[in-house]
């Protein structure tokens, strides 16, 4: 009865521990083994691969006004994936970017629609905190559940997405509706003195995204709630075992963590939309969860990766105008390089290994 | 086709197995015969559990080659093994608590339909044979543990296995189950099965097994027929030089009670009851040792007194003050420690992602003033205890899951002793440890113990338990069975209170 036969041939065999070199090492092979897939579809499409690479970074390089755009897709993104990774840090699902920005966005568009006679950087103040405030909220409505309840905050933070953004939509058909535009639903422009000011170009969000990336980096590293987000995470008992009141720090970082993301919106509707628009949000809450794991809930890896996946944005949309390529070319790409660096976490742990025949 | 010597059921040759850079076993031949038991016997992280993962399928071996009936064979997953008749009973048992026993044997089985009365009257007729005590309509979750195991061992057996692997098998059991399970493995020899029963116990060796293999480092340093040996030999071929194995019992004077338990009941978050009506005294200078088979109240009694698990009724007085109600932090702060090593090691004592730096500053960081945490305090303690304590690590900021069971033990109780606590509760400080490390906590508990700490000891080997507490209190099914004096006990004494028999009218201390 020899089974010779069932010999596996090939093994997964469990690494100890890698050096921080050979992880990095792989990561990178992983993106560009995840260029080459993409590369391959772009190829099925009849296009040529590396002019269509070369077309999305000369597309978001190639004027002061390109980068510039660059600049502006990047901030959002940036932002809300520090939001949202202060609330991951936790292990806690913030799966509500979306709404957290949409409300933080609403929030300061009541005082921009209503008091825009405030002086001009007294309103930007209460703007930015009646932003923060929102968001803030958003993100405990979740958090007070789950600590309370014990409820899903995936599930918990998703719905509410969807109830933001027809908050939203009633507004812009019914209380705030543009009384000029001839019926058209749509909420008014903001006036010039509730816009953000622009710095070498591009409105000053990039600066306040630019400071959150070092405040982030120091919460979570080196202070108090930093350490307490990190026991949390890792176990809710060890955290209870010495002595921190686990409930308070859930609410407490959903708070910051929606407060975040609700300065996105803020920044967004008044330093881009110019007015609230049912897209402040547009999906990048949704991508903030991909930008923050990419980079391992690491703050300068966030910006890193964020600038990464602007580039992509902006440079498909030149894409679309060369070649007529949609756009959401640059989502299946994002997803390709999703795929390929989650992918590669595998070999992180494991390697595959030949069988050596038997019966030595 | 090889054929190998005929006489052994099964047979190792040469079999290596790493992972990573660590090896787990190195060039293991071994061989076991029909009729046979044999013990493996070592130390947590020789390589025991490994070896046997190989043979019951859940993991495949580097190199080697393994022979069953004098055929080679490769047994790829645990189905495979089952086929080749080898059956694993797990440490942990794997039933579905609402099933009923005869439910339980049968899962998983490829067979046809049986009637349910043709196959109670098989598992009956099954369980006569050898000796087991079985009640097929019973549920699970109605059982014993020792009830538990048994199934666990008609289910390989209902699988045709004729070569038996128990791993740890009597780690829950109390003395008198032991022995029980004993009379169904020597009855199961008699049939002609092989077992292979993996234990670090020396007199369970002794009674039960007439070849002990001992494995060190993942080798096989020596296969030795039970019959010619002794403890003796055996530790030392275990650790690989002489050891004592005497725990001292330091005497300590001006005992006062520090910690006064009374009429403390505890109610489970699923309703059943954890504590019922507990009352004791623990003073200073003392270590006061807790038995009792696993899950009768000790992890309850733990996190009652740290603040964890809100009590029914009763109070817990500290120094005449009432602690109950009080939040773990205000309970870490009057100098009441508590380090529970669960099944996993980690448990909620460290967090395993983390360095030693941050570890040594979970209770301790609120202290820090400001915002900003100063982490150079607790890097100097950290650095302080490998030096005190010999853990091994490459540095202080190697995250504490890398390290050995034992390590990581010791950088928990290590930390805990460094809070210089009044009380320190301590559970299970040497699960899984050498016996050298071991010895370490030992020493560590009575330094302590002279500092007029008072210890509360939640041990589960009774021998230690025996030789290292003052007084010893028994739990069973979360009642306190009876408190006695440690030198003036028997094991077969405690033993019986394990399994339920109240002592009247013992309460040592007065």
């Amino acid at each position: 009865m020899n089974n010779r036969s069932h010999t596996p041939f090939i093994r997964t065999v469990k690494i100890s521990e890698r050096s921080s070199n050979d992880i990095l090492k792989i990561r990178i092979a992983a993106f560009v083994l995840a260029l080459t897939a993409g590369g391959l579809f772009i190829l099925l499409l009849g296009y040529n691969p590396l002019k269509l690479y070369g077309t999305i970074i000369s597309g978001a390089f190639r004027s002061k006004m390109a980068f510039q755009a660059t600049v502006k897709f990047m901030i959002p993104l940036l932002m809300s994936s520090l939001g949202v990774s202060i609330a991951f840090k936790m292990r806690f699902w913030n799966i509500g970017a979306e709404g957290q920005i949409i409300v933080g966005a609403v929030c300061a568009s009541y005082f921009a629609l209503f008091h825009d006679n405030w002086p001009h950087f007294l309103l930007l103040i209460v703007m930015f905190a009646a932003g923060a405030i929102g968001g803030g909220l958003w993100g405990l409505i979740p958090a007070y559940f789950k600590s309370k309840y014990d409820t899903n905050e995936t599930l918990f933070t998703l719905m509410l997405n969807y109830i933001a953004l027809h908050i939203i939509t009633y507004l812009r058909d019914g209380p705030w509706k543009d009384p000029g535009s001839s019926g058209f639903p749509k909420i008014a422009r903001f006036t010039a003195n509730a816009q953000i000011d622009k710095v070498l170009g591009v409105h000053f969000g990039w600066i306040i995204a630019l400071i959150l990336v070092v405040i982030v980096f120091i919460y979570l590293k080196y202070t108090k709630h930093g350490y307490e987000i990190s026991v949390v995470g890792e176990s809710k008992s060890t955290a209870r075992y010495a002595g921190m009141d686990v409930k308070k720090i859930i609410l407490r970082t959903m708070i910051i963590s929606g407060g975040i993301c609700g300065i996105t919106g803020m920044i967004q509707a008044a330093g881009s939309d110019m007015t609230l628009a049912s897209s402040v949000a547009g999906g990048v809450g949704f991508t903030a969860i991909i930008v923050s794991w990419l980079a391992y809930l690491n703050p300068f890896g966030i910006l890193l990766v964020s600038f990464l996946f602007s580039i992509l944005d902006k440079g498909s949309s030149v894409m679309q105008s060369t070649y007529g390529l949609s756009t959401y070319f640059a989502s299946v790409l994002q997803g390709i390089i999703l795929f390929f660096i989650l992918g590669c976490e595998f070999f992180i742990r494991y390697k595959f290994v030949l069988t050596k025949k038997g019966g030595k | 086709m090889l054929k190998k010597n005929d006489n052994y059921a099964i047979e190792l040759k040469g079999i290596t197995k790493s992972f990573g850079k660590v090896i787990a076993n190195e060039d293991v031949n071994l061989g076991i015969k029909y009729g046979e038991i044999l013990a493996l016997l070592g130390e947590n992280g020789s390589g025991k559990t490994t070896l046997m993962n190989i043979l019951s399928g859940i993991y495949y071996a580097d190199e080697g080659t393994i022979f069953i009936d004098g055929n080679e064979v490769f047994i790829t997953n645990p189905h495979e093994a089952i086929k080749l008749g080898i059956g694993m009973i797990h440490q942990h048992f794997k039933l579905v608590e609402v099933f009923s026993a005869m439910d339980n044997i049968v899962l998983g089985t490829r067979g046809k339909y049986v009637k349910n009365s043709a196959l109670k009257e098989k598992i009956l007729e099954m369980s006569n044979k050898f000796g087991l005590e079985i009640e097929p309509d019973k549920k699970v979750y109605n059982m014993s543990v020792s009830e538990k195991q048994t199934i666990e061992i008609m289910k390989v057996l209902y699988r045709g296995a004729k070569i038996l692997i128990l791993d740890e098998p009597t780690s829950v059991l109390t003395p008198q189950e032991t022995e029980k399970l004993f009379v169904i493995l020597r009855r199961m020899k008699e049939q002609g099965n092989a077992i292979i029963i993996i234990t670090h116990k020396l007199h369970e060796v002794l009674a039960i097994s007439d070849r002990v293999a001992i494995l060190r480092k993942g080798k096989v340093v020596d296969t030795v027929n039970t019959r010619e040996t002794n403890e003796k030999q055996l530790t030392e071929l275990m650790v690989g030089r002489p050891i004592s194995l005497e725990i001292k019992r330091p005497e300590t004077s001006s005992k006062k009670t520090v910690l006064k338990v009374v009429d403390l009941s505890v109610v489970n978050e699923d309703g059943t009851i954890g504590l019922n009506n507990i009352n004791f005294k623990l003073k200073s200078g003392e270590i006061l040792g807790v038995a009792g088979v696993a899950g009768s109240g000790q992890r309850e009694l733990c996190e009652t007194i740290a603040g964890l698990m809100p009590a029914k009724t009763g109070a817990v007085l500290y120094n005449k003050e009432n602690i109950i109600g009080k939040t773990p932090d205000e309970i870490i702060n009057l100098g009441i420690s508590m380090s529970f090593v669960p099944e996993d090691r980690l448990g909620m004592g460290l967090v395993g992602s983390m360095d030693m730096i941050d570890n040594m500053l979970l209770k301790s960081y609120k202290k820090n003033k400001g915002f900003i945490i100063d982490k150079k305090p607790s890097r100097q303690l950290a650095e302080e205890l490998v030096e005190k304590l010999s853990i091994t690590t490459p540095n202080v900021e190697t995250p504490v899951r890398m390290l050995s069971g034992g390590n990581v033990q010791k950088v928990l109780l290590g930390r805990e002793i460094e809070s210089e606590p009044n009380v320190l509760i301590t559970a299970y400080p040497v699960r899984g440890l050498d016996i050298n490390s071991s010895y370490i906590i030992y020493d560590l508990l009575n330094e302590q113990k002279k500092k007029n700490v008072a210890i509360l000891f939640i041990g589960e080997d009774l021998d230690v338990l025996l030789e290292l507490s003052d007084r010893i209190m028994v739990l069973c099914h979360g009642e306190l069975m009876g408190l006695v004096d440690a030198k003036n006990t028997t094991k077969e004494e405690i033993g019986l209170m394990m399994a339920g028999r109240k002592m009247e009218g013992v309460d040592s201390d007065e």
